[in-house]
């Protein structure tokens, strides 16, 4: 065991600290998984939609996303607005703006690849039937575009989840950087600490995303 | 004579230069079927798309039973649901079971009760023999198999016409049957229908009147007979010939 360094998670009050910080993580992840999806949903239909400003504008958007890595960003908000404005944005805070900006980016684009997936004729056969543009979203094209959106919004998820560990380079103290605090702690008197707590971590993240995946298949089976 | 059902007045539709009717007029009087007939592009399923409303035209004037057609109008909706469509592609719903795809707008357009608009339902299903794939889903049906229902699904709504656009075009040839005998039936009970087909048999089986469009506009109608063994006009005659094949001599 202690060669392993699996005997600190058991020292003091180690779990409880770890579990603590997990909890941050999954804090982070979910508000901004909260605000992402709601504001996704917006975008994401204003996108799906004709007007070529709103386009244009969310193409940018989707593109600076995409290319820029989340830590970058991270930094821009946390450390760049303190210098250029004189905010003091707190640490918690400024991941969360920063996942909400990533995370509604990537589920407007879901959201968009998934309205216009719905093939004009489904439009077309519920209007035949007599059905009133209302009717034809509420019974036949939302219900089709939840099936295919829900399944890929949760792999956003996990990856959000994922993703929450960069945050420890702005200070928030979540769950790598509470093992690492507890790594350095008993450096002296176990050297080997970092494959145990490390390893835990890994259990840790993954009990968290595992169930959530599994969720996504198994809807992703029942409704193919 | 009968009533008509259905008059198309001098109808003008575009998609931007591209004029795809050209002053075309029809009238279907009740319990006809009519067969239109014509070459790829030549706007017969534009036609039928214009009948009710799901494509808004640029001149002239569509209506059924005296009423105006238009697809932005409040009455639309009621004429929808006396002028059932089906579509090449089926199109039912994929995320609902065959029974929901059929009963969906009886109950939720005409407000008709669940349980009599079922029992109607499961009735017609047999009739076209697919009452043991209620609860089945689209995807698990063939083509053919779901093509029937699309026809189900349209006469569960009591409809007055049934426009078919093309319904055997995206089948397999061994389900074309299948789906063409289901329509026979419904013309042998005396239902007004438009059919735009490329099953010339089929259409001479079928059709009280043919009528052949080319380039927007009626080239020709009249008796099946008529039609298709004295055609009228040349290009008539050119597009038919198109569907027969001389035998191949050899060493000509």
């Amino acid at each position: 065991m202690q060669a392993l360094g699996i005997d600190v998670l058991f020292k003091g009050i180690n779990m409880q600290r770890l579990l603590g910080g997990l909890w941050i993580s999954l804090r982070i992840s979910l508000i901004a998984v909260a605000f992402s999806i709601v504001l996704g949903l917006v975008v994401g239909v204003l996108m799906a939609g004709d007007n070529p400003v709103i386009k244009a504008v969310s193409r940018v958007y989707l593109e600076i996303v995409r290319v820029m890595p989340q830590m970058v960003l991270l930094f821009i908000v946390f450390f760049g607005t303190t210098r250029v404005f004189g905010w003091n944005i707190e640490a918690e805070i400024a991941s969360i703006i920063v996942f909400t900006f990533w995370g509604t980016a990537e589920m407007a684009d879901l959201v968009r690849g998934a309205l216009i997936s719905i093939p004009k004729h489904q439009y077309e056969s519920a209007a035949a039937l007599g059905l009133e543009q209302g009717q034809i979203y509420r019974y036949i094209v939302i219900p089709q575009t939840l099936r295919r959106l829900i399944p890929l919004s949760i792999n956003l998820v996990t990856r959000m989840i994922k993703t929450t560990s960069l945050a420890m380079m702005i200070g928030v103290v979540e769950v790598l950087k509470v093992g690492q605090q507890i790594i350095e702690a008993n450096r002296k008197s176990s050297p080997h600490a970092a494959f145990g707590i490390y390893a835990c971590i890994f259990v840790l993240y993954f009990a968290a995303c595992w169930p959530i995946s599994m969720f996504s298949k198994y809807l992703e089976r029942k409704w193919s | 004579m009968k009533h008509e059902l259905i008059k198309i007045e001098s109808v003008v539709k575009e998609f931007g230069d591209n004029r795809v009717l050209d002053g075309l007029s029809l009238s279907v009087r009740e319990g006809e079927v009519v067969v239109i007939v014509g070459p790829s592009g030549c706007g017969k399923s534009t036609l039928l798309r214009c009948i009710n409303g799901l494509e808004p035209i640029q001149g002239g004037e569509i209506t059924f039973r005296g009423q105006k057609v238009d697809g932005n109008s409040r009455s639309i909706v009621g004429i929808r649901q006396k002028v059932g469509m089906v579509f090449q592609n089926y199109e039912l719903f994929p995320h609902m079971t065959i029974l929901e795809n059929i009963v969906l707008s009886p109950v939720l357009v005409q407000k008709r009760g669940r349980k009599e608009v079922e029992e109607e339902a499961m009735q017609l299903l047999s009739r076209v023999g697919l009452e043991e794939k209620r609860d089945s889903f689209p995807r698990e049906l063939s083509g053919g198999q779901k093509q029937r229902v699309a026809i189900v699904r349209a006469l569960c709504m009591h409809p007055e016409v049934l426009l078919f656009d093309e319904v055997t075009a995206a089948l397999d040839p061994e389900m074309v049957r299948e789906v063409l005998d289901v329509m026979l039936t419904l013309a042998r009970q005396g239902r007004t229908m438009v059919i735009v087909t490329h099953e010339m048999s089929f259409a001479k089986a079928v059709a009280d009147r043919v009528v052949f469009i080319d380039e927007g506009s009626i080239v020709e109608e009249g008796s099946p007979e008529a039609f298709f063994e004295h055609p009228g006009t040349d290009r008539a005659k050119r597009f038919l010939n198109t569907f027969t094949y001389e035998k191949v001599e050899k060493g000509a």
